[in-house]
């Protein structure tokens, strides 16, 4: 049977699934990771402190506002997904997704400045 | 899994969701305040030690999302490498137990102690 | 005279694209073209069509990728630099070149309930329904599907879960939940609920997007979720 290809992919809310998913599946990879750095703090301050003398590096740095952008992100996509399916059906689909990005963006954003 | 079992894992999900969307927000407006000005343990320690609202905070938080993300996991785990059946199940709980047990440790290490 | 490269599918589940060139004309619609085809060219391509005038469904293919009617797809909407690739519509068991078999989606229209279930006879009143009901409405939004099988070969899980039953029997599922002369609801829930059920849909909206009839089951799956979600709170499920 023929399956489809990315031709068939290129509408908006394909999108939004698709950067959800994505989302969630490197969340819930680094969420173990997140734990087990935090629980370093249980050794101590002078150990969290130089695990956090390893957060000042750029890459890192990068890596946090990677997380954070798909952490927003991710809860966007969540928000659209809970108006789509307990909402009376309208018609701005589109533009619920396009907001979702906005907002996603939003957070990265302040995160970085933060930064 | 039945119609019964399906809808109840749905509810949860979404459930969790709801819950996580406000934690998270909480969250990540919180980091952005603490990052201001770099990261430090004795400052972090310093506030959250013994903070009891904390303590309650976190570990909603932790258990909401050892519940989200292999519930969310599931579904990708099924539709992308064709893992179904008890052996999918059982992993994920076993996932849910890692993120509960790093979670719960992490957040003892961070808000436990006297104030 | 302008002309079109056209590719299209050859042989069943093994097969290749054979190349044609058709001659473009104004107006001209993918089904036109390999009407062309198999009249002109080569009378051994196996295709499917009735109306020709977008009520049958039954010409749906897969053009550029996209699943469509194709006596409803003008060339020049798709036609990229004046070449087209028709193979047969995506999902479904191939028989031969352009033909599917249909038996998978209406089976799972039969397993998703998708069928009335009444409790009066011809010996009852009528129902009363009012059409500004509420409920009416859902069902009048949902239910000028034609069964044609686009829905179901644009949607994404439909091949990611072999076993989901696909967009329009759960709209057709929903139509039917909605109608208040229906007595079957349970079972239906119940049949729409599990593992390759509604919950498999994750709004990729493909179905939606595609829709020659502009429907959306996107939001009759949605209606299917939160009626299993009531049902399982209150114990009916």
């Amino acid at each position: 049977m023929r399956r489809n290809d990315l031709r068939a992919r290129r509408h908006p809310a394909y999108g939004a699934f698709l950067v959800h998913r994505l989302s969630g599946i490197l969340l819930a990879l680094f969420l173990p990771v997140h734990f087990w750095a935090l629980s370093q703090s249980l050794q101590g301050a002078a150990q969290f402190d130089r695990f956090l003398a390893w957060t000042t590096l750029p890459a890192v740095k990068f890596a946090e506002w990677g997380i954070v952008v798909l952490l927003a992100a991710h809860l966007a996509g969540g928000l659209r997904l809970l108006v789509l399916e307990f909402l009376p059906w309208r018609d701005w689909q589109k533009r619920l997704a396009a907001a979702a990005a906005a907002l996603a963006l939003a957070v990265g954003l302040a995160f970085a400045l933060a930064l | 899994m039945n119609a019964r079992g399906e809808t109840l894992l749905w509810l949860v999900q979404r459930a969790s969701a709801a819950v996580l969307a406000f934690c998270v927000l909480v969250h990540l407006a919180t980091i952005i305040v603490a990052v201001q000005g770099g990261l430090s343990a004795a400052e972090i320690l310093g506030r959250t030690r013994g903070n009891v609202a904390g303590l309650v905070f976190y570990t909603t938080f932790v258990i909401a999302a050892a519940v989200h993300a292999p519930i969310g996991l599931r579904a990708t785990l099924g539709e992308w490498l064709g893992w179904r059946g008890a052996s999918r199940d059982v992993a994920l709980v076993l996932f849910a137990a890692l993120l509960a047990g790093l979670g719960l440790r992490a957040v003892a290490g961070v808000f436990g102690g006297a104030a | 005279m302008a002309s079109l490269r056209v590719k299209v599918w050859r042989g069943a589940a093994q097969g290749a694209f054979q190349r044609f060139e058709v001659p473009r004309h104004e107006s001209q619609t993918v089904l036109d073209v390999i009407t062309y085809i198999q009249r002109h060219l080569d009378a051994s391509l196996a295709y499917r069509f009735a109306c020709r005038v977008g009520m049958c469904g039954s010409c749906a293919m897969t053009v550029n990728g996209v699943a469509r009617w194709t006596c409803r797809t003008h060339v020049d909407a798709v036609a990229e630099g004046g070449a087209l690739e028709v193979a047969p519509l995506g999902h479904l068991p191939v028989i031969r070149d352009l033909v599917t078999d249909m038996a998978p989606f209406f089976d799972k229209w039969a397993r998703a309930r998708g069928q009335f279930q009444g409790a009066r006879s011809r010996h009852d009143d009528f129902a009363r329904i009012a059409p500004d009901d509420p409920d009416r409405r859902q069902v009048d939004a949902g239910i000028e599907c034609i069964g044609c099988g686009v829905c179901y070969a644009a949607c994404d899980l439909v091949a990611w879960n072999p076993a989901y039953l696909g967009p329009a029997a759960l709209n057709r599922a929903w139509t039917l939940a909605c109608d208040a002369r229906d007595v079957g609801n349970r079972e239906r829930l119940r049949a729409v609920g599990g593992d390759a059920g509604c919950h498999a849909c994750h709004t990729q909206m493909g179905c939606t997007e595609r829709c020659p009839k502009k429907l959306s089951p996107t939001a009759g799956i949605a209606g299917l979720k939160r009626a299993l979600a009531h049902a399982a709170l209150k114990g009916t499920l």
